[in-house]
């Protein structure tokens, strides 16, 4: 049915590839410089609270290049960032690119998990509500999301956490691996076990966003020339939200779900937290909290392209599977 | 000849709250009396905005919730209430819909004309009719798989006539259809909703155009402020002699073969005690400010003025 014009793709993907290109150099500039102009001294992390002498901490300095002027340190880092390394974790003692793979894995499964969760209930309970609009079910539906939209992510872990926890004890209090474990030697089922919990949270608080659009934007599908007409014609009520509405909603809601990974992004770093999940979030407060400057760069970068990639999605789908834009596209 | 479609003293009313708990009631059509039979086609022409539209909406039970109606609908005899006109809908009486907007914008046209299909089978048997309603109108295959937005202005016309025409009804209902198109696309309407009644079918034609009125209806009712002043044959409207109202007459005179005769006033917006036409009437008696004329019979002029008696003699 969705007929993709590959050649058309690769040249998006490709003009795609460009912005990124440019927009990472430009983040990496940015942040670098914003960590330069900080309080924090990279000398001082390195060596943590080891004491040194005078001599050993110019020699320290001259290593790491702290006598250069900015701009040279700015390119110095641009163009060891352009031969794929980030430099070397102060907290972990390995490249920064290991930590950030090995991080990010088990943060993308809690993300995506909680991603597919929030986008199907999010957007089950939108298609319910907006065409039981002024309903009871419409009503709770709408509290409902208006209580998580305004909790902050990490109080709702906290109260699952003691709910499900601590007083029903259903679920492990946190960790990815159970306490005195070897990573290795976990099953899945250990593994899934803890993520539940995590990804629960995580995905309550996207489902309220999803919901609120997918109301939205079915009340206004409701209120068209279209629905009216699919009424005159004798197709049932919710024969005309499924033929008509979902098909007009599905769209945007799907691209309104790929834009919110900065969202899902900002809110790992609170859930890792609070269930003690080591996954990019818990590093990423450890290498704020240490001063740990390249691993913090590092997450940086690749949280924009995490970010970028989620846009671009968005974009792809509105292009290539959108009727109106496809053919405008391939004129 | 079978009377298919009869509305009573139709009144469709609105609830608005203006200004926090203020409500408003805003009368839209009042005490609307009309008929449409076999064979027959009837026009409603009032000017654009007045409403006529929402005669439409209540015959097919789609008004908003916030309406409030009162009078009979009776099609083929049988009182209309919600659960009958949601059976007759779509396949007894079929909406022509005013343009392409009423077609779901991302929806293949021919699955839109087939419409909502219990199973394969049914959808099989109604796509060889769509098919077949299609290549009547000139549309041929590839139409099938386009979209709303890449039929051109008579295409799409055609294509909402299908739509309508797929399940067969006796009484369709053409809300506006031809603003917006040329000349050509007007002529053509105008001729496949003549043949519609040549096939038996009665159609009520809602429209603010008086050419294309005067060129497709048997009878006439005239719309103004939410009354019906006058339903008149359309035979009648070429000699001035046999129309009745003062606003048809108006409304005859600034055609332009009749010297675009211009009458100052405008539609009175609120409700009036008496006759709707009395701030613009030529002819106004003095009862007329504050008692409202029935719609009576004269002569088989349907006529709301008190100039005119009921009337029967024989003609």
């Amino acid at each position: 049915m969705i007929k993709i014009n590959n050649k058309k793709l690769a040249k998006f993907i490709g003009f795609k590839a460009i912005r990124l290109l440019i927009l990472l150099i430009v983040i990496a500039t940015i942040s670098f410089i914003m960590i330069q102009l900080s309080p924090i001294d990279p000398v001082r992390a390195y060596l943590g609270q080891r004491i040194v002498s005078e001599e050993q901490l110019a020699i320290i300095g001259h290593y790491w290049g702290t006598e250069l002027s900015l701009g040279e340190r700015v390119l110095g880092w641009l163009q060891t960032l352009a031969t794929g390394s980030m430099g070397f974790s102060l907290i972990y003692r390995v490249p920064v690119t290991e930590v950030i793979i090995s991080k990010f894995t088990s943060s993308l499964i809690l993300m995506l998990s909680s991603w597919v969760i929030s986008g199907f209930v999010g957007f089950g309970l939108g298609v319910l509500a907006g065409a039981k609009e002024g309903t009871w079910i419409d009503k709770v539906i709408k509290t409902y999301c208006y209580i998580l939209q305004s909790s902050p992510t990490f109080w709702i872990g906290l109260v699952l956490l003691m709910f499900f926890s601590v007083y029903l004890g259903w679920f492990p209090i946190g960790l990815s691996v159970p306490i005195g474990q070897l990573s290795d030697t976990v099953t899945i089922w250990e593994w899934l076990d803890r993520l539940i919990l995590p990804a629960i949270t995580l995905s309550i608080v996207g489902i309220a966003s999803i919901t609120m659009y997918t109301r939205d934007k079915l009340i206004n599908v409701k209120k068209s020339d279209y629905f009216l007409f699919a009424q005159a014609r004798g197709e049932s009520f919710w024969g005309i939200i499924k033929n008509h509405g979902i098909r007009n909603i599905l769209l945007p809601a799907i691209s309104i779900q790929f834009l919110s990974f900065n969202e899902l992004f900002g809110g790992t770093i609170l859930v890792e937290q609070v269930f003690a999940y080591p996954g990019i979030g818990q590093a990423t407060v450890a290498a704020g909290l240490r001063s740990d400057v390249p691993l913090l760069l590092g997450i940086v970068i690749v949280s924009t392209i995490f970010v970028f990639v989620g846009n671009m999605l968005a974009d792809i789908i509105y292009k290539y599977v959108d009727p109106r834009l496809r053919s405008v596209d391939d004129e | 000849m079978e009377k298919l479609l009869e509305v009573n003293n139709l009144s469709i009313s609105f609830t608005q709250y203006v200004q926090g708990l203020n409500r408003n009631e805003s009368k839209v059509i009042s005490d609307l009396t009309i008929d449409v039979n076999e064979n027959e086609i009837v026009a409603i022409l009032g000017s654009s905005g007045s409403g006529k539209s929402l005669l439409a909406h209540s015959i097919l039970g789609i008004l908003p919730y916030n309406s409030h109606v009162t009078g009979t609908l009776k099609f083929k005899g049988k009182t209309l209430n919600q659960e009958i006109k949601e059976e007759l809908r779509g396949h007894e009486i079929c909406l022509i819909p005013q343009s392409v907007n009423f077609l779901d914008p991302l929806m293949k046209v021919s699955d839109q004309a087939i419409g909502e299909c219990e199973n394969e089978e049914e959808y099989n048997r109604k796509k060889i009719k769509q098919r077949e309603v299609f290549s009547k109108y000139g549309l041929n295959e590839s139409v099938d798989d386009l979209y709303p937005f890449e039929l051109s202005g008579g295409m799409a016309r055609k294509v909402l006539l299908s739509t309508a025409l797929l399940n067969d009804p006796d009484l369709l209902i053409a809300d506006e259809p031809t603003p917006g198109l040329d000349s050509k696309s007007v002529e053509e309407t105008i001729e496949d909703i003549k043949n519609l009644k040549e096939k038996g079918k009665g159609v009520l034609l809602i429209t603010h155009e008086i050419d294309v009125a005067l060129k497709t209806a048997d009878r006439i009712a005239i719309f103004y402020s939410g009354y019906v002043i006058e339903i008149n044959k359309a035979e009648n409207f070429k000699n001035k002699e046999n129309i009745l109202h003062p606003y048809t007459n108006a409304l005859i005179n600034a055609l332009p073969e009749n010297g675009f005769k211009l009458t100052e006033g405008v539609q009175p917006l609120d409700i009036v005690e008496g006759c709707p036409y009395y701030e613009n009437c030529p002819i106004r008696l003095e009862k007329c400010e504050n008692t409202k004329p029935e719609l009576i019979d004269h002569n088989g002029i349907m006529i709301r003025c008190f100039n005119f008696k009921e009337a029967n003699d024989g003609t």
